[in-house]
Protein backbone atom coordinates (compact mmCIF):
# COMPACT_ATOMS: atom_id res chain seq x y z
CA UNK A 1 0.00 0.00 0.00
CA UNK A 2 1.19 3.54 -0.74
CA UNK A 3 1.17 5.91 2.22
CA UNK A 4 1.47 9.65 2.57
CA UNK A 5 2.68 11.49 5.63
CA UNK A 6 0.66 14.19 7.36
CA UNK A 7 2.81 16.56 9.37
CA UNK A 8 2.14 19.65 11.45
CA UNK A 9 4.84 21.62 13.22
CA UNK A 10 4.70 23.50 16.50
CA UNK A 11 7.53 25.97 16.67
CA UNK A 12 8.53 27.86 19.80
CA UNK A 13 10.50 31.02 19.11
CA UNK A 14 12.11 33.13 21.81
CA UNK A 15 11.32 36.81 21.35
CA UNK A 16 14.32 39.14 21.19
CA UNK A 17 13.57 41.21 24.30
CA UNK A 18 15.93 42.46 26.99
CA UNK A 19 13.72 41.29 29.82
CA UNK A 20 11.28 38.45 30.56
CA UNK A 21 7.60 38.37 29.66
CA UNK A 22 6.19 39.32 33.05
CA UNK A 23 9.15 40.56 35.11
CA UNK A 24 12.31 42.60 34.60
CA UNK A 25 14.82 39.74 34.76
CA UNK A 26 17.31 39.60 31.89
CA UNK A 27 16.85 37.01 29.11
CA UNK A 28 20.57 36.80 28.29
CA UNK A 29 21.75 33.27 27.44
CA UNK A 30 24.49 31.53 29.40
CA UNK A 31 24.37 33.42 32.71
CA UNK A 32 25.19 31.82 36.07
CA UNK A 33 22.31 29.54 37.16
CA UNK A 34 19.41 31.39 38.80
CA UNK A 35 21.23 34.76 38.59
CA UNK A 36 18.42 36.04 36.35
CA UNK A 37 15.47 35.26 38.59
CA UNK A 38 13.22 37.23 40.92
CA UNK A 39 10.16 36.58 43.08
CA UNK A 40 7.87 36.91 40.01
CA UNK A 41 9.51 34.31 37.78
CA UNK A 42 10.22 32.07 40.78
CA UNK A 43 6.50 32.02 41.45
CA UNK A 44 6.63 33.25 45.05
CA UNK A 45 3.27 34.01 46.67
CA UNK A 46 1.92 37.54 46.46
CA UNK A 47 3.69 38.69 43.30
CA UNK A 48 1.98 40.12 40.23
CA UNK A 49 3.09 39.60 36.63
CA UNK A 50 3.15 42.71 34.41
CA UNK A 51 3.23 42.30 30.62
CA UNK A 52 6.33 43.33 28.63
CA UNK A 53 5.10 45.72 25.92
CA UNK A 54 7.98 45.04 23.53
CA UNK A 55 7.22 41.30 23.62
CA UNK A 56 3.72 42.09 22.39
CA UNK A 57 5.08 44.25 19.56
CA UNK A 58 7.46 41.51 18.46
CA UNK A 59 4.71 38.88 18.53
CA UNK A 60 2.51 41.14 16.39
CA UNK A 61 5.41 41.56 13.97
CA UNK A 62 5.76 37.77 13.68
CA UNK A 63 2.02 37.46 13.08
CA UNK A 64 2.06 40.08 10.33
CA UNK A 65 5.14 38.60 8.65
CA UNK A 66 3.27 35.28 8.49
CA UNK A 67 0.10 36.89 7.05
CA UNK A 68 -1.97 36.22 10.17
CA UNK A 69 -5.05 38.08 11.32
CA UNK A 70 -3.97 39.89 14.48
CA UNK A 71 -6.71 39.64 17.09
CA UNK A 72 -7.81 42.94 18.60
CA UNK A 73 -8.57 41.24 21.90
CA UNK A 74 -6.55 38.41 23.37
CA UNK A 75 -6.40 37.04 26.89
CA UNK A 76 -4.01 35.13 29.13
CA UNK A 77 -4.61 31.66 30.46
CA UNK A 78 -3.03 29.36 32.99
CA UNK A 79 -1.93 25.98 31.71
CA UNK A 80 -1.74 23.80 34.78
CA UNK A 81 0.73 20.98 35.27
CA UNK A 82 3.38 19.94 37.75
CA UNK A 83 7.01 19.70 36.80
CA UNK A 84 10.09 20.88 38.69
CA UNK A 85 11.04 23.36 35.95
CA UNK A 86 7.71 25.17 36.37
CA UNK A 87 7.80 26.96 39.73
CA UNK A 88 4.23 28.28 39.75
CA UNK A 89 2.60 24.95 38.89
CA UNK A 90 1.19 26.62 35.77
CA UNK A 91 2.52 28.24 32.64
CA UNK A 92 1.08 31.58 31.58
CA UNK A 93 -0.01 31.12 27.99
CA UNK A 94 -2.83 32.01 25.63
CA UNK A 95 -5.51 29.47 24.90
CA UNK A 96 -9.01 30.49 23.88
CA UNK A 97 -8.11 33.88 22.50
CA UNK A 98 -4.60 33.88 21.05
CA UNK A 99 -2.88 36.91 19.56
CA UNK A 100 -2.97 35.82 15.92
CA UNK A 101 -4.97 33.40 13.74
CA UNK A 102 -5.03 32.05 10.18
CA UNK A 103 -1.73 32.82 8.49
CA UNK A 104 0.41 31.04 5.96
CA UNK A 105 3.93 30.53 4.77
CA UNK A 106 4.87 29.86 1.13
CA UNK A 107 7.70 27.45 0.54
CA UNK A 108 9.35 25.92 -2.52
CA UNK A 109 10.61 22.34 -2.54
CA UNK A 110 12.22 20.89 -5.69
CA UNK A 111 10.92 23.90 -7.62
CA UNK A 112 7.33 23.15 -6.58
CA UNK A 113 5.47 25.76 -4.50
CA UNK A 114 3.55 24.80 -1.37
CA UNK A 115 1.36 26.91 0.88
CA UNK A 116 1.58 25.86 4.53
CA UNK A 117 -1.23 27.32 6.59
CA UNK A 118 -0.67 28.58 10.09
CA UNK A 119 -3.44 27.86 12.56
CA UNK A 120 -2.45 30.27 15.29
CA UNK A 121 0.32 32.17 17.02
CA UNK A 122 0.10 32.66 20.74
CA UNK A 123 2.39 34.16 23.35
CA UNK A 124 3.58 32.30 26.41
CA UNK A 125 6.35 32.12 28.98
CA UNK A 126 9.14 29.55 28.89
CA UNK A 127 9.87 27.04 31.67
CA UNK A 128 13.19 26.59 33.48
CA UNK A 129 15.92 24.06 32.86
CA UNK A 130 16.68 20.78 34.63
CA UNK A 131 20.25 19.53 34.83
CA UNK A 132 20.77 15.82 35.27
CA UNK A 133 24.38 14.95 34.69
CA UNK A 134 26.43 16.16 37.59
CA UNK A 135 27.53 12.95 39.29
CA UNK A 136 24.44 13.05 41.47
CA UNK A 137 22.33 9.96 40.91
CA UNK A 138 19.44 10.83 43.17
CA UNK A 139 18.64 14.40 42.22
CA UNK A 140 18.15 16.92 39.46
CA UNK A 141 19.19 20.56 39.69
CA UNK A 142 16.90 23.39 38.68
CA UNK A 143 18.07 26.55 36.92
CA UNK A 144 15.21 29.00 36.48
CA UNK A 145 17.01 31.65 34.39
CA UNK A 146 14.90 30.67 31.39
CA UNK A 147 11.62 30.58 33.34
CA UNK A 148 9.42 33.46 32.18
CA UNK A 149 11.33 34.13 28.95
CA UNK A 150 8.90 35.38 26.27
CA UNK A 151 8.02 32.94 23.48
CA UNK A 152 5.63 32.74 20.60
CA UNK A 153 4.29 29.33 19.66
CA UNK A 154 3.58 29.07 15.95
CA UNK A 155 1.27 26.18 15.11
CA UNK A 156 0.96 25.01 11.52
CA UNK A 157 -1.97 23.18 9.97
CA UNK A 158 -1.22 19.54 9.11
CA UNK A 159 -0.41 20.67 5.55
CA UNK A 160 3.08 19.23 5.33
CA UNK A 161 3.54 15.96 3.44
CA UNK A 162 7.25 15.10 3.69
CA UNK A 163 10.30 15.52 5.86
CA UNK A 164 11.81 17.70 3.15
CA UNK A 165 8.83 20.08 3.20
CA UNK A 166 9.02 20.19 7.00
CA UNK A 167 12.70 21.13 6.83
CA UNK A 168 12.03 23.81 4.25
CA UNK A 169 9.10 25.20 6.26
CA UNK A 170 11.29 25.46 9.34
CA UNK A 171 14.18 27.07 7.44
CA UNK A 172 11.85 29.62 5.84
CA UNK A 173 10.13 30.32 9.14
CA UNK A 174 13.47 30.86 10.84
CA UNK A 175 14.63 33.21 8.10
CA UNK A 176 11.45 35.28 8.39
CA UNK A 177 11.72 35.51 12.19
CA UNK A 178 15.37 36.53 11.86
CA UNK A 179 14.61 39.11 9.18
CA UNK A 180 11.96 40.81 11.25
CA UNK A 181 14.22 40.64 14.31
CA UNK A 182 11.69 38.70 16.32
CA UNK A 183 13.97 35.74 17.16
CA UNK A 184 17.65 34.96 16.66
CA UNK A 185 16.73 31.47 15.42
CA UNK A 186 19.48 29.68 17.33
CA UNK A 187 18.30 26.08 17.76
CA UNK A 188 21.42 24.98 19.64
CA UNK A 189 20.80 27.57 22.36
CA UNK A 190 17.12 26.72 22.38
CA UNK A 191 15.79 30.05 21.12
CA UNK A 192 14.03 28.16 18.32
CA UNK A 193 12.48 24.79 19.10
CA UNK A 194 10.40 22.50 16.99
CA UNK A 195 7.95 19.71 17.83
CA UNK A 196 6.42 17.69 15.02
CA UNK A 197 3.07 15.91 14.86
CA UNK A 198 3.45 13.03 12.45
CA UNK A 199 0.94 10.51 11.11
CA UNK A 200 0.56 8.52 7.90
CA UNK A 201 -2.46 7.41 5.87
CA UNK A 202 -3.04 5.43 2.69
CA UNK A 203 -2.95 7.76 -0.29
CA UNK A 204 -6.46 8.85 -1.16
CA UNK A 205 -7.81 8.41 2.37
CA UNK A 206 -9.33 11.56 3.87
CA UNK A 207 -9.17 10.73 7.57
CA UNK A 208 -5.95 11.28 9.43
CA UNK A 209 -4.09 8.36 10.96
CA UNK A 210 -3.11 8.21 14.61
CA UNK A 211 -0.34 10.70 15.21
CA UNK A 212 2.71 10.81 17.39
CA UNK A 213 4.33 13.95 18.71
CA UNK A 214 8.10 14.21 18.23
CA UNK A 215 10.08 16.23 20.73
CA UNK A 216 13.73 16.93 21.49
CA UNK A 217 14.60 17.86 17.89
CA UNK A 218 17.16 20.34 19.16
CA UNK A 219 19.24 20.95 16.08
CA UNK A 220 18.42 22.07 12.58
CA UNK A 221 19.89 19.01 10.93
CA UNK A 222 17.75 16.62 12.99
CA UNK A 223 14.36 17.92 11.89
CA UNK A 224 14.26 16.05 8.59
CA UNK A 225 16.06 13.00 9.99
CA UNK A 226 13.65 12.60 12.91
CA UNK A 227 10.53 12.97 10.77
CA UNK A 228 11.88 10.65 8.12
CA UNK A 229 12.62 8.01 10.73
CA UNK A 230 9.17 8.36 12.27
CA UNK A 231 7.39 8.00 8.91
CA UNK A 232 9.36 4.82 8.19
CA UNK A 233 8.64 3.47 11.67
CA UNK A 234 4.90 4.06 11.33
CA UNK A 235 4.83 2.41 7.88
CA UNK A 236 6.64 -0.66 9.21
CA UNK A 237 4.22 -0.75 12.14
CA UNK A 238 1.12 -0.71 9.95
CA UNK A 239 2.54 -3.16 7.45
CA UNK A 240 3.21 -5.54 10.35
CA UNK A 241 -0.45 -5.27 11.28
CA UNK A 242 0.21 -3.22 14.42
CA UNK A 243 -1.61 -0.13 15.59
CA UNK A 244 0.07 3.25 15.96
CA UNK A 245 -0.08 4.41 19.58
CA UNK A 246 -0.81 8.08 20.15
CA UNK A 247 2.18 9.15 22.23
CA UNK A 248 5.02 11.58 22.65
CA UNK A 249 8.31 10.31 21.28
CA UNK A 250 11.77 11.74 21.84
CA UNK A 251 14.38 11.99 19.10
CA UNK A 252 17.61 10.30 20.13
CA UNK A 253 20.28 11.94 17.99
CA UNK A 254 23.01 9.55 19.12
CA UNK A 255 21.14 6.51 17.83
CA UNK A 256 19.05 8.18 15.09
CA UNK A 257 15.74 6.82 16.38
CA UNK A 258 12.59 8.11 18.07
CA UNK A 259 11.56 6.49 21.30
CA UNK A 260 8.47 6.73 23.47
CA UNK A 261 8.96 9.22 26.30
CA UNK A 262 9.28 7.32 29.55
CA UNK A 263 7.01 9.25 31.80
CA UNK A 264 4.51 8.77 34.54
CA UNK A 265 2.59 11.76 33.22
CA UNK A 266 -1.12 11.15 33.10
CA UNK A 267 -3.04 12.02 30.02
CA UNK A 268 -2.63 15.75 29.48
CA UNK A 269 -5.28 17.61 31.37
CA UNK A 270 -4.12 21.19 31.59
CA UNK A 271 -7.35 22.71 32.93
CA UNK A 272 -6.80 26.03 31.20
CA UNK A 273 -8.56 29.01 32.73
CA UNK A 274 -8.17 32.80 32.36
CA UNK A 275 -5.33 34.11 34.52
CA UNK A 276 -6.88 36.41 37.14
CA UNK A 277 -3.54 38.24 37.53
CA UNK A 278 -3.52 39.52 33.96
CA UNK A 279 -5.95 41.83 32.20
CA UNK A 280 -6.92 41.42 28.53
CA UNK A 281 -4.67 42.72 25.78
CA UNK A 282 -6.61 45.11 23.56
CA UNK A 283 -4.98 46.32 20.35
CA UNK A 284 -5.95 49.18 18.07
CA UNK A 285 -5.92 48.94 14.27
CA UNK A 286 -3.66 51.98 14.13
CA UNK A 287 -1.05 50.31 16.28
CA UNK A 288 -1.09 47.15 14.15
CA UNK A 289 -0.82 49.19 10.93
CA UNK A 290 2.11 51.09 12.37
CA UNK A 291 3.97 47.83 13.02
CA UNK A 292 3.01 46.58 9.55
CA UNK A 293 4.37 49.75 7.95
CA UNK A 294 7.70 49.28 9.72
CA UNK A 295 8.13 45.58 8.94
CA UNK A 296 11.66 45.06 7.66
CA UNK A 297 12.21 43.63 4.16
CA UNK A 298 11.46 39.89 4.28
CA UNK A 299 13.62 37.21 2.62
CA UNK A 300 11.37 36.67 -0.42
CA UNK A 301 11.20 40.36 -1.22
CA UNK A 302 14.93 40.72 -0.72
CA UNK A 303 15.69 37.77 -3.02
CA UNK A 304 13.46 39.31 -5.71
CA UNK A 305 15.33 42.60 -5.33
CA UNK A 306 18.70 40.83 -5.67
CA UNK A 307 17.53 39.23 -8.93
CA UNK A 308 16.19 42.50 -10.27
CA UNK A 309 18.85 44.96 -9.12
CA UNK A 310 21.95 42.79 -9.26
CA UNK A 311 20.99 40.35 -12.03
CA UNK A 312 21.68 37.35 -9.78
CA UNK A 313 20.09 33.98 -10.55
CA UNK A 314 17.09 32.89 -8.46
CA UNK A 315 19.29 30.22 -6.95
CA UNK A 316 22.07 32.63 -5.92
CA UNK A 317 19.56 35.12 -4.53
CA UNK A 318 17.93 32.29 -2.57
CA UNK A 319 21.21 31.17 -1.02
CA UNK A 320 22.29 34.71 -0.14
CA UNK A 321 18.97 35.56 1.51
CA UNK A 322 18.62 32.25 3.36
CA UNK A 323 20.03 33.99 6.41
CA UNK A 324 19.77 37.66 7.19
CA UNK A 325 23.38 37.90 8.31
CA UNK A 326 24.54 36.42 5.01
CA UNK A 327 22.44 38.88 2.99
CA UNK A 328 23.85 41.70 5.10
CA UNK A 329 27.39 40.48 4.48
CA UNK A 330 26.76 40.44 0.73
CA UNK A 331 25.28 43.92 0.60
CA UNK A 332 27.99 45.31 2.82
CA UNK A 333 30.75 43.87 0.58
CA UNK A 334 28.88 45.26 -2.41
CA UNK A 335 28.97 48.74 -0.94
CA UNK A 336 32.79 48.58 -1.13
CA UNK A 337 33.13 46.97 -4.54
CA UNK A 338 30.15 47.15 -6.87
CA UNK A 339 30.50 43.76 -8.61
CA UNK A 340 27.42 41.79 -7.48
CA UNK A 341 28.10 38.60 -9.45
CA UNK A 342 31.76 38.32 -8.47
CA UNK A 343 30.96 38.95 -4.81
CA UNK A 344 28.00 36.57 -4.83
CA UNK A 345 30.17 33.84 -6.35
CA UNK A 346 33.00 34.43 -3.95
CA UNK A 347 30.75 34.29 -0.89
CA UNK A 348 28.99 31.15 -2.05
CA UNK A 349 32.02 29.17 -3.14
CA UNK A 350 34.99 30.31 -1.08
CA UNK A 351 33.57 31.94 2.05
CA UNK A 352 30.75 29.49 2.76
CA UNK A 353 33.10 26.56 2.13
CA UNK A 354 35.69 27.80 4.63
CA UNK A 355 33.01 28.68 7.17
CA UNK A 356 31.55 25.21 6.87
CA UNK A 357 34.95 23.52 7.16
CA UNK A 358 35.76 25.47 10.31
CA UNK A 359 32.28 25.09 11.79
CA UNK A 360 31.86 28.87 12.04
CA UNK A 361 28.77 30.92 11.30
CA UNK A 362 28.78 34.00 9.09
CA UNK A 363 28.29 36.20 12.16
CA UNK A 364 31.79 35.35 13.36
CA UNK A 365 33.46 35.21 9.95
CA UNK A 366 37.18 35.99 10.37
CA UNK A 367 37.03 37.88 7.05
CA UNK A 368 34.96 41.05 6.91
CA UNK A 369 32.81 42.20 3.96
CA UNK A 370 35.28 45.03 3.34
CA UNK A 371 38.16 42.52 3.18
CA UNK A 372 36.32 40.37 0.63
CA UNK A 373 35.63 43.48 -1.43
CA UNK A 374 39.30 44.55 -1.28
CA UNK A 375 40.47 41.10 -2.39
CA UNK A 376 38.17 41.10 -5.40
CA UNK A 377 39.29 44.60 -6.25
CA UNK A 378 42.85 43.25 -6.51
CA UNK A 379 41.63 40.53 -8.88
CA UNK A 380 39.58 42.89 -11.03
CA UNK A 381 42.46 45.36 -11.15
CA UNK A 382 44.79 42.63 -12.43
CA UNK A 383 47.11 42.78 -9.40
CA UNK A 384 46.58 39.08 -8.64
CA UNK A 385 45.02 36.22 -10.59
CA UNK A 386 41.81 34.49 -9.53
CA UNK A 387 43.81 31.41 -8.70
CA UNK A 388 46.19 33.26 -6.42
CA UNK A 389 43.19 35.02 -4.87
CA UNK A 390 41.95 31.68 -3.54
CA UNK A 391 45.26 31.07 -1.82
CA UNK A 392 45.29 34.60 -0.42
CA UNK A 393 41.71 34.17 0.80
CA UNK A 394 42.53 31.01 2.73
CA UNK A 395 45.32 32.91 4.43
CA UNK A 396 42.99 35.83 5.16
CA UNK A 397 40.55 33.38 6.71
CA UNK A 398 43.24 31.84 8.91
CA UNK A 399 44.94 35.06 10.01
CA UNK A 400 42.37 37.82 9.56
CA UNK A 401 44.98 39.84 7.63
CA UNK A 402 44.07 42.12 4.71
CA UNK A 403 44.57 40.83 1.17
CA UNK A 404 46.97 43.68 0.28
CA UNK A 405 49.27 42.77 3.15
CA UNK A 406 49.37 39.06 2.31
CA UNK A 407 50.02 39.80 -1.37
CA UNK A 408 52.89 42.09 -0.42
CA UNK A 409 54.37 39.77 2.23
CA UNK A 410 54.33 36.74 -0.02
CA UNK A 411 55.20 38.65 -3.17
CA UNK A 412 52.18 37.33 -5.04
CA UNK A 413 51.67 40.25 -7.41
CA UNK A 414 50.68 39.01 -10.83
CA UNK A 415 53.33 39.25 -13.53
CA UNK A 416 51.83 41.49 -16.21
CA UNK A 417 55.13 42.71 -17.54
CA UNK A 418 55.23 41.47 -21.15
CA UNK A 419 59.02 41.70 -21.35
CA UNK A 420 59.62 39.31 -18.50
CA UNK A 421 56.79 37.02 -19.65
CA UNK A 422 58.27 36.82 -23.14
CA UNK A 423 61.60 35.78 -21.66
CA UNK A 424 59.94 33.00 -19.69
CA UNK A 425 58.03 31.82 -22.77
CA UNK A 426 61.19 31.75 -24.87
CA UNK A 427 62.90 29.67 -22.19
CA UNK A 428 59.96 27.25 -22.01
CA UNK A 429 59.97 26.78 -25.80
CA UNK A 430 63.73 26.28 -25.79
CA UNK A 431 63.61 23.55 -23.16
CA UNK A 432 60.76 21.69 -24.90
CA UNK A 433 61.81 21.43 -28.57
CA UNK A 434 59.97 18.15 -29.16
CA UNK A 435 56.60 19.53 -28.04
CA UNK A 436 57.27 22.69 -30.02
CA UNK A 437 57.79 20.66 -33.22
CA UNK A 438 54.64 18.61 -32.58
CA UNK A 439 52.61 21.78 -31.98
CA UNK A 440 53.93 23.29 -35.18
CA UNK A 441 52.95 20.18 -37.14
CA UNK A 442 49.33 20.59 -36.02
CA UNK A 443 48.99 19.13 -32.51
CA UNK A 444 46.96 22.09 -31.15
CA UNK A 445 46.23 20.34 -27.89
CA UNK A 446 49.79 20.99 -26.78
CA UNK A 447 48.93 24.65 -26.28
CA UNK A 448 47.67 23.77 -22.82
CA UNK A 449 50.98 22.11 -22.04
CA UNK A 450 52.85 25.32 -22.79
CA UNK A 451 50.46 27.40 -20.68
CA UNK A 452 51.03 24.99 -17.82
CA UNK A 453 54.81 25.22 -18.15
CA UNK A 454 54.77 29.02 -18.15
CA UNK A 455 52.48 29.09 -15.09
CA UNK A 456 54.79 26.65 -13.35
CA UNK A 457 57.82 28.80 -14.09
CA UNK A 458 56.06 31.90 -12.75
CA UNK A 459 54.62 30.06 -9.72
CA UNK A 460 51.11 30.80 -10.96
CA UNK A 461 51.67 34.53 -10.85
CA UNK A 462 51.61 35.21 -14.57
CA UNK A 463 48.61 37.09 -15.90
CA UNK A 464 46.77 34.25 -17.70
CA UNK A 465 45.32 36.40 -20.48
CA UNK A 466 48.72 37.80 -21.33
CA UNK A 467 50.27 34.31 -21.27
CA UNK A 468 47.64 33.13 -23.75
CA UNK A 469 48.17 36.04 -26.12
CA UNK A 470 51.96 35.96 -26.01
CA UNK A 471 52.16 32.17 -26.35
CA UNK A 472 49.89 32.18 -29.39
CA UNK A 473 52.10 34.77 -31.00
CA UNK A 474 55.37 33.05 -30.17
CA UNK A 475 54.27 29.51 -31.07
CA UNK A 476 52.94 30.49 -34.46
CA UNK A 477 55.65 32.93 -35.47
CA UNK B 1 -24.57 18.10 40.56
CA UNK B 2 -23.45 14.63 41.53
CA UNK B 3 -19.75 13.76 41.46
CA UNK B 4 -18.25 10.31 41.46
CA UNK B 5 -15.43 9.17 43.73
CA UNK B 6 -13.34 8.89 40.51
CA UNK B 7 -13.76 12.60 39.81
CA UNK B 8 -12.39 13.50 43.21
CA UNK B 9 -9.47 11.13 42.84
CA UNK B 10 -8.58 12.55 39.45
CA UNK B 11 -8.77 16.14 40.71
CA UNK B 12 -6.61 15.20 43.71
CA UNK B 13 -4.07 13.52 41.47
CA UNK B 14 -3.88 16.49 39.09
CA UNK B 15 -3.38 18.78 42.09
CA UNK B 16 -0.83 16.41 43.63
CA UNK B 17 -2.88 16.18 46.84
CA UNK B 18 -2.86 13.05 48.98
CA UNK B 19 -6.31 12.89 50.53
CA UNK B 20 -7.64 10.54 53.18
CA UNK B 21 -10.98 8.85 52.52
CA UNK B 22 -12.60 11.23 54.98
CA UNK B 23 -11.14 14.26 53.22
CA UNK B 24 -12.26 12.93 49.86
CA UNK B 25 -15.81 12.61 51.14
CA UNK B 26 -15.88 16.10 52.59
CA UNK B 27 -14.37 17.64 49.48
CA UNK B 28 -16.83 15.79 47.28
CA UNK B 29 -19.73 17.37 49.20
CA UNK B 30 -18.23 20.85 49.00
CA UNK B 31 -17.46 20.58 45.28
CA UNK B 32 -20.99 19.36 44.60
CA UNK B 33 -22.34 22.46 46.34
CA UNK B 34 -20.10 24.78 44.32
CA UNK B 35 -20.97 23.10 41.03
CA UNK B 36 -24.63 23.13 42.00
CA UNK B 37 -24.42 26.90 42.26
CA UNK B 38 -22.84 27.06 38.79
CA UNK B 39 -25.71 25.01 37.44
CA UNK B 40 -28.08 27.61 38.80
CA UNK B 41 -26.28 30.26 36.75
CA UNK B 42 -26.80 28.14 33.67
CA UNK B 43 -30.53 28.83 33.96
CA UNK B 44 -29.86 32.35 32.71
CA UNK B 45 -29.87 33.09 29.00
CA UNK B 46 -26.27 34.15 28.36
CA UNK B 47 -26.13 33.57 24.62
CA UNK B 48 -25.17 37.14 23.85
CA UNK B 49 -22.91 37.76 26.80
CA UNK B 50 -19.18 37.48 26.24
CA UNK B 51 -17.41 35.30 28.79
CA UNK B 52 -15.74 37.35 31.50
CA UNK B 53 -12.01 36.88 31.46
CA UNK B 54 -11.23 39.25 34.29
CA UNK B 55 -13.10 40.59 37.29
CA UNK B 56 -11.90 44.20 36.85
CA UNK B 57 -12.62 46.05 33.66
CA UNK B 58 -9.04 47.02 32.93
CA UNK B 59 -6.92 46.26 29.91
CA UNK B 60 -3.36 46.77 28.66
CA UNK B 61 -1.23 47.03 31.76
CA UNK B 62 2.34 47.08 30.45
CA UNK B 63 5.88 47.49 31.62
CA UNK B 64 8.72 48.75 29.42
CA UNK B 65 11.31 46.21 28.28
CA UNK B 66 14.07 47.10 30.73
CA UNK B 67 16.17 44.43 32.39
CA UNK B 68 17.21 44.72 36.02
CA UNK B 69 18.94 42.38 38.45
CA UNK B 70 16.95 41.17 41.40
CA UNK B 71 18.94 40.84 44.62
CA UNK B 72 16.63 38.30 46.23
CA UNK B 73 17.93 35.03 44.82
CA UNK B 74 20.43 34.34 47.64
CA UNK B 75 17.73 34.75 50.29
CA UNK B 76 15.29 32.66 48.30
CA UNK B 77 17.78 29.83 47.76
CA UNK B 78 18.50 29.99 51.50
CA UNK B 79 14.87 29.07 52.14
CA UNK B 80 14.67 26.29 49.53
CA UNK B 81 14.13 22.80 50.97
CA UNK B 82 17.29 21.64 49.21
CA UNK B 83 19.95 23.31 47.07
CA UNK B 84 23.32 22.66 45.43
CA UNK B 85 25.76 24.89 43.55
CA UNK B 86 23.37 27.81 43.27
CA UNK B 87 20.51 25.64 42.08
CA UNK B 88 17.38 24.17 43.60
CA UNK B 89 17.78 20.45 44.16
CA UNK B 90 14.81 18.16 43.54
CA UNK B 91 14.33 14.39 43.43
CA UNK B 92 15.72 12.95 40.20
CA UNK B 93 13.54 13.67 37.20
CA UNK B 94 14.05 11.39 34.23
CA UNK B 95 14.66 13.75 31.33
ZN1 LIG C 1 12.03 37.51 37.23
Amino acid sequence: MEFEAVIGLEVHAQLLTQSKLFCGCSTRFGAKPNSQTCPVCLGLPGVLPVLNEQAVNLAIRAGLALHCEIQLRSIWARKNYFYPDLPKGYQISQFEKPLALRGHLDIVVNEKPYKIHITRIHMEEDAGKLLHEHGDEKSSHVDLNRAGTPLVEIVSEPDIRSALEAGEYLRSLRAILQYCEVCDGNMEEGSLRCDANVSIRPIGQKEFGTRTELKNINSFRYVEKAIEYEIKRQKACIEAGEKIVQETRLWDSARNVTEPMRSKEHAHDYRYFPDPDLVPLILADGQINEIKKNLPELPKAMAARFVKDYQLSDYDAGVLTSEKSLARFFESALSHHNQPKAIANWIQTELLRLLKESGKSIEVSPVSPLQVASLLRLVDGGTISGKIAKVVFEEMFQTGKDAEIIVKEKNLVQVSDSGSLEKTIDAVIATNPKQYEQYRSGKDKLFGFFVGQVMKETKGQANPNMVNDLLKKKLSS
Amino acid sequence: MVLKADDIEKAALLSRLALSDEEKKSIQEKLEQILGYMEKLEELDLKNVEATSHAVSLSNVFRPDHAYTSKEIEDILEQAPDKASGMFRVPKVIG
